[in-house]
């Protein structure tokens, strides 16, 4: 019977797009737990870090830092962490639009912006809108090692040592649940130390093995990976639990589609059949 | 009871160990230091070694670290354990890296290109469905 077949296989094309979509919800499902775990585990060292950082500011160093300094602000570096592929919602769009909102603001108020890329989409999206690229890291995969982004980092501190940048920020999601995956931009450099809980003012300083200057650009080198490693780490948490839930709701989307579908395709079956029914009848009255 | 001192061990990409010790061994950079509670503050790099943590007389757990630095408070040591291996040089050629694949990037970007068209075809074809569907609503 020719009647509907053209709504059949559209039937047939749209049931192997969901099943598609199914399966890379299950494959985002159990990647998320995973990267959550990973996300919790970074966690310790980054709370530690900054702790000690917390301690440094009350400790009254005789050396003062660069990183602790802040100065008048003509340019600043911007490290953007996005997922490397897409299909995964708004996650990456939304956080561009935030980047982009405050790029415009620096360059009205005349600063010039250095910018890092991790992640794919974030090289391809920037470099296609012509902004300045310093340096970038693609294909990290599901597992980043702070290895991974040491480069990238480095360029930006070397910057900041050379006074070629004032400031340094970073943009990644924030996790907040499942549902909900929140665009931030982060101040790094110079480093303020937020109030500390615990009550150390009074005059004590630390020894320090070697020398002060030596261990401080150590430490605070490490506190900048760390939070950089903390937020590509929680960026693929969100990447995950983005696309668990724009498969899914693409899974269900395809799932209305075929029942509409079908509805039409039995309508129009059963139509056929009446006619030729009725075609038969008619004819058979004739006789 | 002797006196205890808090003891965190973390790596930037896990927890390695928190608890109560009597006593801290690690390597720092000018000797290995032994650290009992009340040490005066303390901060130090550390030598690729061993971190031993004596729970008690008997009892004692040794992790190795490859470099870090360890923060000493007067009841609380931290060790920050470095888990790449870390060299001036090593830092530097990963900083021409990620600066080389920006440039290239820059230079060549064909693969990408054909990346944003995918995404772009698939926008096209996500609006025709919800147009479609907007449609379908209407006739029905």
């Amino acid at each position: 019977m020719a009647v509907g077949k053209e709504i059949r296989t559209q039937i047939g094309s749209i049931k192997n797009t969901q099943k598609i979509t199914r399966a890379m919800e299950m494959v985002a499902a159990s990647k998320m737990r995973k990267t959550k775990d990973r996300m919790e585990a970074t966690r310790p060292y980054s709370k530690k870090i900054s702790q000690i950082i917390k301690h440094l500011a009350y400790a009254k160093p005789e050396y003062q830092h660069p990183f602790l300094v802040e100065r008048e602000v003509k340019r600043v570096g911007l490290i953007v962490i996005s997922s490397d592929r897409g299909l995964c919602g708004g996650l990456n769009s939304n956080l561009f639009r935030k980047v982009l909102l405050q790029i415009r603001d620096w360059e009205q108020s005349n600063i010039e912006v250095d910018l890092c890329a991790i992640g794919n989409k974030a090289s391809g999206f920037f470099s296609g809108i012509n902004a300045n690229i310093v340096g970038q890291v693609v294909k990290l995969g599901d597992t980043p090692h702070v290895e991974d982004i040491i480069g990238l980092i480095k360029i930006m501190l070397d910057a900041f040592y050379d006074n070629k940048i004032d400031a340094l920020y970073v943009a990644s999601n924030e996790f907040v649940n499942t549902m909900t995956q929140a665009p931030q931009l982060e101040e790094l450099l110079p480093v303020k130390p937020h109030d500390l809980e615990e009550d150390l003012s009074g005059h004590w300083d630390y020894l320090y093995e070697p020398d002060a200057r030596a261990v401080l650009d150590n430490l605070l080198e490490r506190y900048i990976e760390s939070i950089v490693y903390q937020g590509l780490v929680e960026n693929n948490a969100c990447e995950q639990a983005a696309r668990m839930v724009a498969m899914k709701s693409a899974s269900d989307n395809a799932g209305n589609i075929i029942d509409e579908l079908q509805l039409v395709y039995n309508k129009a079956r059963q139509a056929a059949i009446t006619q030729e029914i009725s075609e038969i009848v008619s004819g058979a009255a004739a006789v | 009871m002797a006196m205890t001192l808090h003891v965190d061990i973390v790596s930037a990409e896990a927890e390695i160990f928190s608890g109560l010790a009597e006593m801290v061994f690690a390597p720092a950079e000018m000797g290995e230091v032994g650290i009992a509670p009340r040490h005066a503050p303390l901060l130090s790099r550390l030598n690729p070694g061993e971190v031993r943590v004596k729970l008690s007389d008997k009892e004692s757990q040794a992790f190795f670290v490859s470099g870090g630095i360890l923060e000493v408070q007067p009841h609380v040591v931290t060790v920050l354990a470095d888990t790449a291996i870390r060299a001036k040089d090593i830092d530097e050629a990963a900083a021409l890296e990620a600066k080389a694949k920006a440039e290239e990037a820059l230079h060549d970007n064909s693969g990408k290109i054909d990346y944003a068209k995918a995404q772009a075809q698939l926008l096209e074809a996500m609006m025709q469905l919800r147009t479609l569907d907007r449609l379908r609503k209407r006739n029905s």
